[in-house]
């Protein structure tokens, strides 16, 4: 019988994996775009099996808008990423000093 | 019995095609991956019997966001070998990180269950679609956060298209206002000529 644990651990493991992407891939700005968006699908997968388990569907209109924010998102990373690319001929995140930050 | 198989051959993928996204040497490996996942994930949402969802999650996210990102991988020319550097110096640390968190996840809900009973079986769904009742709730409850949704959208089309435009200086085009606004005396003069006959 697959209940509320499994889902929830199922998200956690996935939200890990991205975290751990996040520190693996830090030169690589597309691939840390892309483990933004399995963090952002792990959470997804909470709200879903939430709102299934507890019977309200707001959670599954959560999700809803968290898709059209993560689209938003993805679409401008992108756009700065291909500008970036312009600017520097690479995408390696350590040539965004600028700011010396 | 057959969910418990369905959910464990699909969250077994799942996990599979994370690991491809995050270890892959190469961007299109990693993006056709995670197109993996985001399949398997719509499969889980649909035995969790979020239908509208999971083919939401299908059309908008393999059908536009990933070819958003592949079109890009594709486009830019990467040097992949570069990017790989100090891969294995943080490979320890990232593990270790995410065998920590999963390790905390797992005690938290499988264990202590968080603090509340979670072992309950879901509750029976009203009859109807799944769509027509988050479209009511859509188009009721939520009716200024989808309008606002709508407005992020706008914002992200603008702001992408603004980011990406490039105005080469000697490039030659057409000026539509000069264009448009012309008279016909700049273009064509009437002149007086005596007709002159020959002999």
């Amino acid at each position: 019988m697959i209940g509320l644990p499994h889902f929830l651990v199922l998200a956690g493991v996935l939200f890990s994996i991205a975290v751990a992407g996040i520190f693996l891939n830090r030169k690589n700005l597309i691939v840390l775009l892309m483990c933004i968006e399995l963090m952002l699908l792990a959470v997804n997968f909470n709200f879903v099996a939430f709102s299934r388990f507890f019977g309200d569907l707001d959670g599954q209109i959560f999700v809803f808008f968290i898709l059209t924010v993560a689209a938003a998102e993805s679409a401008i990373g992108l756009a700065i990423l291909v500008v970036l690319f312009r600017e520097r001929r690479g995408i390696d995140v350590e040539s965004l000093n600028r700011l010396r930050g | 019995m057959l969910t418990t198989i369905l959910f464990y051959v699909f969250s077994a993928v799942l996990v599979g095609a994370a690991l491809g996204v995050v270890l892959s040497r190469n961007p299109v490996h990693a993006a056709l991956c995670l197109v993996l996942a985001f399949f398997n994930s719509a499969a889980l949402w649909l035995l969790l019997e979020a239908e509208f969802l999971g083919i939401v999650l299908v059309l908008v996210y393999v059908g536009a966001v990933m070819v958003l990102f592949l079109f890009v991988v594709m486009m830019l020319d990467i040097n992949v070998a570069q990017l790989r550097e100090g891969f294995t110096r943080y490979a320890p640390l990232g593990a270790m990180v995410a065998l920590l968190m999963i390790g905390e996840i797992v005690y938290a809900v499988w264990f202590r269950q968080l603090g509340v009973n979670l072992a309950g079986s879901a509750p029976a769904l009203a009859p109807g679609s799944n769509t027509a009742a988050l479209g009511e709730l859509l188009y009721s409850k939520y009716m200024l956060p989808s309008e606002l949704a709508s407005v992020v959208l706008l914002v992200a089309i603008v702001a992408a298209i603004v980011l990406t435009l490039r105005r080469r200086p000697n490039l030659k085009q057409q000026d539509i206002n000069a264009q448009v606004a012309v008279r016909s005396i700049d273009r064509v003069r009437i002149m007086k000529v005596d007709s002159v006959t020959r002999s």
